[in-house]
């Protein structure tokens, strides 16, 4: 573990992570895209926060915000990210460098692209962990990278460290992947879709693993997904985000049980569900995410959103905060009065039954 | 591997024959035949009869392509009556010109041409790689926007052009360098160089233009490869990411380039070498095809091809050990 900096040090029971009203937005020819528009969540070790949202709702640029990985020549960031006491908006590339791949690390959605098609798989692990340990050997880090890979249920290790990332199956090289990631025990680990590249038989695999390792290194987990049935079995907390703003946060079981946003309605309706009626036809969202460039006025969901204008002119003239729904902890950012959200999802959306 | 070499061997043996047999086809579908162009004007038709007759003209075709053929593997007896010649193996025939045997003018001639061809080779692929590469690191920047404005002059510049200028302004004009001659690098390596400089220059900048852009473009799709960024999150040093990261990467398809560009330049560079007056493999064709030197014709069209097939295998070979993926069976 490093050392807190001076700029803050945290108590024992702080999350690891908070990030605070971070705001990432990448000026274009076409004007600026707000790709993260005021976001805050804090994520504790041994907990796993879910970031949920269609493609480019922010949710992949958050996570590289956190990494560090933007190009701050292409990127202005604004706001607040505290990893471990340090607040790592705005600081200095390279001191960043040290924390990346140390005390947070990342897994990514192809595993294929990810991992460097010319070096081999061991020799790939091996050197995320000799740059945080140069005092260590080669034929240490070697043997590091091969304890990792079976750490991470891969047979034959020995065998397997010395082959390319195009002699591994896709099951194995996000396997492999992970191992990168946590050769160093990171505290941090923030997976981007670990699971969408692969099949649905292996997908669970890779959770599971990923659960069991969590305890084991007892790590802060962020998992970046589209995928309501991941969020479902590994995460603690939900973000639901749209076009680069949350539109309700909450515990697993308060978002996934009693949903209060139309928008995490349309995704949960969206998803089959076993308990629910066979013969029920699923519900899409319709139309698209928003531009980020021009996002609409007002609440960014409202034009597919079914009850926007419930509320008088609201939806259309006002960006909605996020606001408690009475619940601990269970916020949402929506016009529809609490009495509404409640009668519209018991009466409309609840028989359609979710995917847990 | 074993197994791959012998096939593109084969095959390299196939091409080579069927070039063989095009080019023979193509020399005689010429509407003027060479001895009346060795002859001259006043020739009786005696005389080019008999001329013929020397070169073995009034033969079949097929009997003077299997003679041919069969001199470069097993030698043969070229001529009748007083000009009887033996010709070892590999016979490539004797100029219709000169009576020089063709493997000599080849020996005299290659080693130009190599010469020029690898040491502008070198010097491109330096400045090329190296400014693209740069450039690419520091895209946006004044230092990548000249040299892109650079190279798109010298990508618009042409042999002739460049060459007489550099001619003029280096050689006639300032006599900083001397005027360009071929001298052995076995005899004098630096007197080698120097004679060269010109033609290195003039190629070598040219091709750089070229490469420069490639270069860039290349690593410039790298960068945004998500193993880079794998790299970077594993908390690599910037020159680590960029160095064993990405420029591994992105070199190999210049590799490729660079390897077919060189084996078709081996052919002659007929421009550069005429322009700094070098006998090299490019002017020797030229001036055959024009002489309807069939023997000169056929043994630098021949070897043009044969570097470009050696490229082509060479080129394979060297992807299969960069690129783990590409298995060769």
């Amino acid at each position: 573990m490093a050392v807190p900096s001076a700029t803050g040090s945290v108590a024992p029971d702080d999350p690891y992570l908070r990030v605070s009203d971070l705001r990432v937005h990448f000026p274009t020819e076409d004007g600026l895209v707000r790709a993260v528009d005021g976001i805050s969540f804090a994520v504790e070790r041994g907990k796993t926060l879910g970031i949920v949202g269609e493609s480019g709702s922010g949710k992949s640029v958050t996570s590289m915000a956190i990494m560090g990985l933007l190009d701050a020549a292409r990127t202005h960031i604004s706001g607040e990210i505290w990893v471990g006491g340090r607040n790592i908006a705005g600081m200095d590339d390279e001191k960043v460098r040290h924390l990346r791949g140390e005390d947070m690390a990342m897994v990514f959605q192809d595993p294929l692209s990810a991992l460097h098609p010319f070096y081999k798989v061991g020799v790939q692990i091996a050197e995320a962990y000799k740059v945080h340990h140069p005092s260590a050997s080669k034929a240490e880090a070697a043997k590091r990278a091969v304890e990792m890979l079976d750490r991470v249920g891969i047979p034959q290790p020995q065998r397997r460290a010395k082959q390319y990332p195009h002699e591994f199956s896709g099951g194995m090289r996000q396997r492999a992947m992970i191992a990168m990631a946590l050769v160093n025990d990171p505290a941090l680990l923030v997976a981007d879709e670990p699971t969408t590249a692969l099949d649905v038989t292996v997908q669970a695999q890779i959770l599971d693993l990923l659960e069991d390792l969590q305890r084991e290194f007892h790590s802060a987990v962020i998992m970046i997904t589209h995928d309501l049935g991941v969020v479902a079995q590994i995460a603690d907390d939900v973000l639901v985000m749209y076009a680069g703003r949350a539109v309700e946060t909450g515990s697993v079981e308060q978002v996934m049980r009693s949903p209060q946003h139309p928008y995490t309605w349309g995704l949960l309706a969206s998803v089959p569900s076993l308990h629910g009626d066979a013969e029920m036809d699923l519900v899409p969202i319709k139309g698209n995410p928003p531009s980020l460039i021009n996002l609409p006025p007002g609440c960014s969901f409202n034009p597919r959103c079914r009850y926007a204008g419930l509320n008088g002119n609201r939806s259309f003239a006002e960006v909605p905060e996020l606001r408690s729904t009475g619940q601990d902890g269970h916020q949402v950012a929506c016009h529809l009065a609490a009495a509404d959200r409640l009668r519209i999802y018991r009466e409309d959306i609840a028989h359609a039954g979710v995917a847990q | 591997m074993v197994r791959f070499v012998i096939r593109r061997l084969l095959l390299a043996v196939t091409t080579l024959f069927a070039i063989s047999v095009i080019t023979f086809l193509l020399f005689f579908a010429v509407p003027s035949s060479p001895a009346t162009v060795m002859c001259g004007k006043s020739c009786s038709p005696e005389r080019i009869a008999q001329v013929e007759h020397r070169l073995g003209l009034d033969q079949p075709l097929i009997e003077q392509y299997t003679t041919y053929m069969k001199g470069i593997f097993v030698g043969r007896t070229i001529g009748s009556g007083d000009f009887v010649r033996e010709c070892p193996a590999p016979c490539l025939g004797y100029s219709f010109r000169t009576d020089e045997p063709v493997t000599d003018i080849l020996k005299r001639t290659v080693p130009v041409t190599l010469s020029i061809v690898l040491g502008a080779a070198v010097m491109w692929l330096t400045i090329g790689v190296s400014l693209g590469m740069t450039s690419a690191l520091r895209r946006g920047t004044l230092f990548d926007r000249m040299a892109i404005g650079a190279s798109l002059v010298g990508a618009s510049l042409q042999v002739y052009f460049l060459g007489l200028v550099l001619l003029l302004v280096l050689v006639y004009g300032s006599a900083i360098l001397p005027s360009p001659t071929y001298t052995p690098f076995t005899e004098n390596p630096f007197k080698w160089a120097l004679g060269l400089l010109l033609p290195w220059i003039t190629l070598g900048f040219l091709n750089s233009a070229l490469y420069a852009r490639l270069s860039r473009a290349q690593m410039l799709e790298t960068l945004s490869e998500d193993f880079v960024r794998t790299a970077r999150a594993k908390g690599l040093p910037k020159r680590t990411v960029y160095t064993r990261h990405a420029l591994r990467a992105a070199i190999t398809p210049l590799i490729t380039i660079a390897g077919l560009d060189i084996g078709a330049s081996l052919g002659g560079t007929v421009i550069t070498e005429s322009i700094f007056g070098l006998q090299g493999l490019g002017r020797v064709a030229i001036q055959a095809v024009e002489d309807l030197n069939l023997p000169i014709v056929m043994a630098t069209v021949l070897l043009a091809a044969t570097f470009i097939v050696v490229a082509n295998i060479v080129v394979d070979l060297t992807y299969a050990f960069i690129d783990p993926r590409v298995r060769l069976s």
